[in-house]
This record gives C-alpha cells, structure tokens and sequence, in this order.
C-alpha cells in the first residue's frame, strides 16, 4: 500500500530519483484526440519503465466542469477520506464527488481509493485579488498533502486531470479507462524508479493547479531547488525530484509572471559563455538577469520533460541534453517523446521530424481562438 | 632564581660538519636564534619552527627538532596548560598568539562527505564540458519583471550592484599594518588576475594599490583607520567589521613599533603611536545604528554593496537576520578558527562558533524569513582546501574568504608569531629587512596557482556531483551527508547522515 512507503519515505525525508520514457501530443487547433492515442505511443516504449510507475494527463478531459477546480485525490483509508472530505467541504463548493472510474487489471495491484471532485474555494475565503483563488487552492492542495494521513491530492487543475498508479503505462491507462476520455492535449509517462518500490503517488505526471510534467531524469539540484521553493511555501510532499519542476513553473509563470520561453530559460539556463558572447545586447541583459536572480531555480543534471497546461505543452531539455527529446509536428498535431518509435506508432508520416536542442524548449500553443 | 622557567618549545641543531659558515641562517632568522662566534650557535629558546633557516640553508645543516623533555604526563595538565601558568606568573600580561584556533575542537568539514552520480545520473568531464564558477555578491531581486520588446523581451529591474566573481572565492580581510605592504600588493595582483577580490582588512589602503581598484572590498572598522571619502571609493563594495573570528567581541591593537612611514600614512595616524581599534564601534550600540552607517556608507558610496563582516556567536542567526534587514548586501561570516594578527589567546582558542555551523543556521534562517535571496553569504575561518570550499557552499555559503591558506601559499608556516613583527618570511612584519623578502610577484604568482588548482578541484567535484554551475550546489545540502558527527549536529545543520 502506498501509505507504508509513504511514511517511510516521509520519515526519512528521501526523494527517489527515477529514469523513464514520456511521451506527450497536442492538436493546435483543440480538437478532441481519444486516450487510446496516447496509450499506443506509450505501450511502445514499455522497455523505458519497470512496471513501477505509469501514468498520464489529459487537457479538455472535464468539459461540462470547465470552471470548476477538479480535485483528483487518492485515500489510504475511508478515515483519511472523511477526514479531506471535511476539509474541502470546509474550504471548497463542490459540485460533484465520486469514485474515479476503473476497469480492473491484472496489471494493477491495490489501489488504493480514487475520487475526485469539482469546486470551487468557497467565496468568504478568499483574499482579494485576481490571483487569490489559485493560491487558496495550492495552499489547500499543499495542506492536504502535509496533513491528512495516507491522503494525496493528485490532480488540482481545471478541465484536465491526472491518472496514476503503480504498474506500466498502457495497464494504468487501460486501468483508468482512458479511451472513454478525449483531449487536446495528452502526455504520458513510464517509469523507472531507482533504488526503491514505486508508489501511487510517486507515479508521474506531478501536477499542481494547471501545471504536469512528466519527467525522465534525475534532478542533481534537487536539494537547492526544494529549499528555494520553501521559501515561496511550496512544500515538496511527493518525494520525488519531478515535483520541484511542477512548482517551478507555476511559481515562475503564475506567480512571478514570466512568459513561458523565458520560464524555460531559467530551469535549462544558457551557459555564461552564451550570455557573454551577445555582450551588451537587450538579450544578454535579459539572460544575465535571469541566471543572477533565478540561480536557485537552475534545474541541474540529465532531464528531458514533458509539460502539459491548458494552453499547451512544452518539451525541454537540460542544458547539455543527457536525456533523449525527439519533437515531430503533423498537421496541427505536435509530438514530443522520449523516442521516433513512440511518434510513429501514432502518427507514421509526420511532416517534420527533430531532435530538440540542449536547453531549447518546444513549445507548443493553442490556437488564440482554440 | 631562574628568570624564565618555560622551557624551549623546540630545539634547533646545526650539523658542523655540513655547516661552511655561510651565515644565511643568522641573516634570515626574524627571531634572532642564530649568532656566529668561531662557529654557528643557536639559541633554541627563541626558535619559533618557522623554518626561514632550514628553507635556505644550502647545506641542509640545520634541523629544528620538538624539544623532547619530558614532563610527568597529567591528561588534565598538559604542557601547553602548565607553560601557561608558568608564562603569566612570570609577567602579568595576556598571553598573545597569532593565526586561527590552534586547539582540537570538533571539525564539522571533516565530518561531512560529498555526494558522486552512479549509473542513474551521468557525472561531467569538466575537461570536456563547460563547467562555470562564475559567482555574484550582493542583493538579487525577488523576480525578475519583464516587458515585451521587440519580439523578445526587455528585462525592468535588472539586478544591481553586484560584485561579479569568476570564482566563488574571495580572500580575506587582513589589514595593512598587521601584514605587509607586500602581501597586500600580492592580494591585488593575484585576485585581479583570478577575477576576484581582495579585502584591505581595517588598515586602509596604499596610494600605490589604488590602481586595482575593480578587485578591492575596502573595510571600514572600528578604528576607522585610513577612512576618507577616496578610500571608500577605491574598491568594488564597503565592509564594514564588526567582529573577527579569531577575536570576538573584542577590538585590536597594533604597536606603535608596527607604524611606521608608509603605515602611518595609509592609516592616517602618527609615526610610532599604538593603533587601537575599539572593541564596538562607538557610533554602533545596536542593530539601528549599524542601519545608519550602512546608508551612510551607501550615500557615500552611489550605492556600492554593503557587507558586513561579524565573527560567528552563538546567536548568529538571529544576528545576521537583522543584518540583512538593516540593509547590508554581504554578510561576511568569520569562525571560530579564523585568524589573526594579534590576539589574546583566550578569546582565539574559546570564543565563537564553528563557521559551518553559522553558516547552515544562517542560510536557514534567512531562507524561513524568505529574505536569503536579499545577502549574499561568505564563509570564512577555517577554509583549507577546495573539499571545504565546496562544503561551505553546499551548506549554504555564496563564497568563501580565505586568509590563512593565502599566507601559507606565500610561505607561511603557522608559527602563530604575527604579533611580535619578526615574520621571517616578510609576512607578517613592517621591518623592512623582512618585508623586502617578499616578492610581490612572486607570491601573487603562488596565490594564482594555489586558486586556480583549488578551482579545477572544484569543478571536478561538481562534475562528478552531476552539475555544471556552482549555483547547483548552493545550498544542496543534499549532496552531503555526514560521517561520525552528532545527531544534534546533524540536524542542526540540517544534512543527513551517511547511509541515509
């Protein structure tokens, strides 16, 4: 059960690295792509994970709640669900509850209980502000997670949402009934833990509000990257690396107000060398800037990642490209994998196929009207 | 009776028959051992183990032994206590002593061990691939505001004021006065070419050292020695000194015998007067005063970064806290094993606090007010080697000062005799016999080797560490883990410890 690593882990105050295959699509145009696509992309690169970890998100999944914030959350026990129940209820309007449709699978052993819901923080909570609702709701996801015992908060964003668990990629989607969903956007994720059992929580995608990320690597500035983000009251609570990347774009975009191109250039920063060789440009100054008050948040060692959020998706890599990224774009459909193989399964004949540069995001956006 | 009972604390042995009577030994020897009657003669009770002699003895005749004598063994008693006693009942004053803490407290750097990559994450030939150092001292923003422009982007509130370091080492403050004109001309030169900074200590600074300017920290202590409105303008940034690890709490004093011409003129006193610096600055009783003369120095200044320089205490969290919210931009931490020109013995060897320890519990502190990203931190007192560079750093230090291994670089050997002036190796005298000693050049040439092999040391670690820029291991307390050290410790400097 995951509760039992989870204490353990918890006691020790560990973060496990992990190694894995990801794969994201997304239409510009917003069109409906069924979860089966992403699941076939996945299933080929199956050798990349080891069965302890898999999992996926969707954007566009929660039409008829678009507004609402959808709480995936994931019980040890009914005693922890009674005891968050009461606290969303105490701090949220929710206008729907239930149990998260599963399709059993021999591929996946105890799970535990899986609900979510949809609201909204309840009015007399929120401070003024445009940005207040948001960050009532980190701060609720964040109070869970350190709180209530055996209760994780998977999945906190609006019209998307988050499906893990422990076991291989396509049995978690099959698990989660996946093809019954359509998004715009789906990323996914196998993974390969190290050192350690994987647990339903430490599956990826990592999420907070409208941000995921899928990740292949091992974040070697995880230590410093956790500490700077404590002291915006980010709490890492998943014990993983793959969390602080979460919060780093949510803190650099939603809350510091970046553009995203730019977010990325802080997390795969360009080498000085760079930066000094445009001497005296309005761009070095930007960089310089950025290296200077942004270095706690350099995101150090091999990594390629996926990030999904409801206008689009980025891949990025680290700054000398330790991980594979391959990119490809078909029609108005964008690509981004760990692997060609896991393209071509689902898209034979893209338009374009390429293999991203060190630290260059791709960076996939909606159509405005979209 | 006898009027010394304290015994020698070496002997110096001159082999006659390899001796040809060259007399190097009696030229070199600071402290007056050697004498020449129809042979070499040494006179052991003033040998210090500076080694000048042997280094340039050209027949190797001369061995400096520990004076074996035996002394009935008393595990409560050792020699040094009894010698003591013998000292201060012989003549009322302090006993003095010179460079860092000589007594073996509990080193924390020794128990602290570096993290590698293995498999799950690839390690970095920093021979084939970038690897960057570059540091930067002082405030940085809380984010950085942009606008569009021109397609790109246009940065509002670059950082400002800050000290651009290739490397996250500076070297320390020690004044001119207590050390020569020399050493500091050395300093310069070398921190210029390793793109760092030297720090003047409370001495002020020579006419002839003005030139390098971009490399130079000017200090502003209590003595507000040499201080006028050029001076404050001569360097990159104003430290102010409030304390010093090797003494704190407590002020300096550098005899009359010290001040001569060119130190008279630097520090803006007369010829052969007692320099003595206040235990507090008078104009600083308290954490608002210090406010005051941080803006007064930044008026002075157009706004150069303040650092402020306090030895480690027992509070010193709370300490430097406030002296990030007074307005300082550097908070300079001196440990317990800091070192010094002069110091009463006492105070050196008991007061204070380890700086890995100041340093965990301050980058803690600050961080849990959200206020790190407004002061930069050095670690100093006690650095020896780059495997404590990169601890200091991993526990939370922005850089480093280093004084002592820059003196032991150019030729120093620890006697902890600074304050009686005789420095053999022209170190730490103004007898200008000794000082000529020293070449300028020639140490600032050692000064750069020793850096920049500490530097390639440091980017080898970085590079099996997995990371490619220092600031990765800023505060990473995560790639340490600590090996036969106190739970209490441990926690306090918040690492894990091995096998966790």
């Amino acid at each position: 059960m995951f509760g039992d690593q989870y204490s353990k882990w918890v006691v020790d105050r560990c973060h496990v690295p992990a190694a894995c295959g990801l794969s994201g699509v997304m239409s510009r145009d917003g069109r409906p792509v069924s979860g089966e696509t992403i699941i076939e992309s996945m299933r080929v690169i199956h050798d990349r994970g080891n069965g302890l970890g898999g999992g996926f998100a969707g954007y566009g999944i929660y039409p008829a709640f678009k507004d609402l914030y959808a709480m995936h959350i994931m019980f040890e026990d009914e005693a922890g669900k009674a005891a968050c129940e009461e606290l969303l209820t105490e701090n949220m309007e929710l206008q729907a509850g239930e149990e998260i449709p599963v399709q059993p699978n021999p591929g996946i052993t105890d799970p535990p209980l899986l609900w979510r819901y949809f609201g909204v923080p309840r009015g007399e909570k929120l401070a003024a502000g445009d940005g207040a609702a948001d960050d009532f709701m980190v701060r609720l996801v964040m109070r869970i997670n350190t709180t209530v015992p055996g209760t994780f908060v998977f999945s906190s964003g609006k019209n998307m949402g988050v499906f893990k668990a422990v076991g291989f990629a396509e049995d978690v989607g099959e698990f989660y009934r996946l093809p019954d969903y359509e998004a715009y956007t789906w990323i996914g994720h196998g993974r390969f833990p190290t050192n350690t059992p994987g647990w339903w929580g430490g599956a990826h995608p990592f999420n907070i509000l409208d941000w995921c990320v899928v990740h292949n690597g091992e974040i070697s500035s995880y230590g410093i990257n956790k500490r700077y983000l404590e002291m915006f009251g980010y709490e890492c609570t998943l014990l993983t690396d793959t969390e602080v990347m979460a919060y780093l774009f949510d803190l650099l975009i939603r809350r510091h107000g970046l553009p995203l191109e730019l977010a990325c250039k802080v997390i795969a920063a360009p080498f000085w060398k760079e930066i000094d060789s445009d001497e005296d440009t309005e761009e070095a100054g930007l960089y310089r800037a950025l290296r200077i008050t942004y270095a706690s948040a350099l995101v150090n060692g091999p990594f390629a990642v996926i990030v999904g959020h409801s206008r689009g998706m980025i891949g990025l890599n680290d700054r000398i490209k330790l991980r594979p990224l391959v990119a490809a774009v078909k029609d108005d459909l964008l690509y981004v994998s760990s692997e060609e193989s896991a393209i071509r399964q689902i898209c034979p004949r893209p338009d374009r196929v390429w293999a991203p540069d060190a630290g260059e995001p791709v960076i996939g956006e909606l159509r405005g009207d979209a | 009776m006898p009027g010394n009972m304290v015994t020698s604390e070496f002997l110096v042995d001159v082999d006659h028959q390899r001796c040809r009577r060259c007399k190097r030994c009696i030229l070199n020897c600071g402290f007056g051992v050697f004498d020449f009657q129809s042979m070499t003669t040494a006179d052991s009770s003033k040998c210090v183990a500076c080694h000048r002699c042997v280094v340039f003895c050209p027949e190797e005749a001369i061995t400096i032994r520990r004076n074996p004598l035996a002394f009935r063994e008393h595990s409560s008693w050792d020699v040094d206590k009894r010698k003591a006693v013998w000292k201060q009942a012989q003549s009322p004053g302090m006993i003095l002593t010179g460079m860092g803490n000589d007594l073996p407290w509990l080193n924390v750097f020794d128990h602290l061990l570096i993290d590698a990559c293995q498999v799950t994450n690839p390690s970095i030939d920093p021979l084939r691939e970038p690897m960057e150092l570059r540091t930067f001292l002082g405030r940085k923003p809380d984010r950085v505001e942009v606008v569009p422009s021109d397609g790109g982007y246009r940065v509002q509130n670059p950082p400002e004021n800050n000290i651009e370091l290739d490397i996250p080492l500076i070297f320390s403050g020690m004044s001119y006065g207590s050390v020569s004109l020399n050493v500091h001309k050395a300093l310069a030169i070398a921190a210029e070419k390793l793109g760092t900074v030297m720090n003047t200590g409370e001495g002020g600074l020579h006419q002839e050292l003005y030139p390098y300017r971009d490399h130079i920290i000017v200090q502003c202590a209590s003595g507000r020695f040499g201080v006028h409105s050029d001076y404050l303008n001569a360097g990159v940034a104003v430290e102010i000194k409030i304390g010093q690890g090797a003494k704190p709490g407590i002020g300096g004093h550098l005899p009359g015998e010290k001040i001569g011409r060119e130190v008279s003129g630097t520090r803006m006193i007369p010829v052969g007067t007692d320099a003595l610096s206040p235990a507090p600055h008078h104009d600083i009783y308290s954490i608002e005063d210090l406010r005051q003369l941080i803006y007064a120095l930044k008026e002075a200044t157009g706004y150069k970064p303040i650092s402020v320089k306090i030895a480690t205490v027992h509070n010193v969290a709370a300490i430097a806290s406030g002296i990030a919210r007074a307005g300082a931009d550097i908070i300079y931490l001196d440990g317990f094993r800091g070192g010094t020109g002069a110091s009463p013995a006492v105070i050196r060897d008991h007061v204070g606090i380890p700086v890995e320890i100041a340093v965990a519990v301050v980058d803690a502190q600050l961080r849990s007010e959200g206020i790190r990203n407004w002061v930069s931190i050095i670690a100093a007192g006690g650095v020896r080697s780059s495997a404590d560079v990169a601890k200091a750093i991993a526990l939370g230090a922005d850089a480093v000062g280093v004084g002592t291994a820059a003196l032991i670089a150019m030729g120093c050997r620890l006697c902890q005799k600074c304050y009686t002036g005789n420095c053999s190796w022209g170190i730490a005298t103004q007898k200008p016999e000794l000082v000529g000693r020293l070449d300028p050049d020639w140490a600032a040439e050692r000064l750069v080797n020793l850096v920049n092999s500490w530097s390639l040391e440091l980017k080898e670690v970085l590079g099996a560490l997995g990371v490619n820029a220092i600031e990765s291991l800023r505060g990473n307390r995560e790639r340490l883990r600590s090996l036969g050290l106190d739970a209490a410790t441990t926690e306090i400097i918040d690492v894990k410890p091995a096998g966790r």
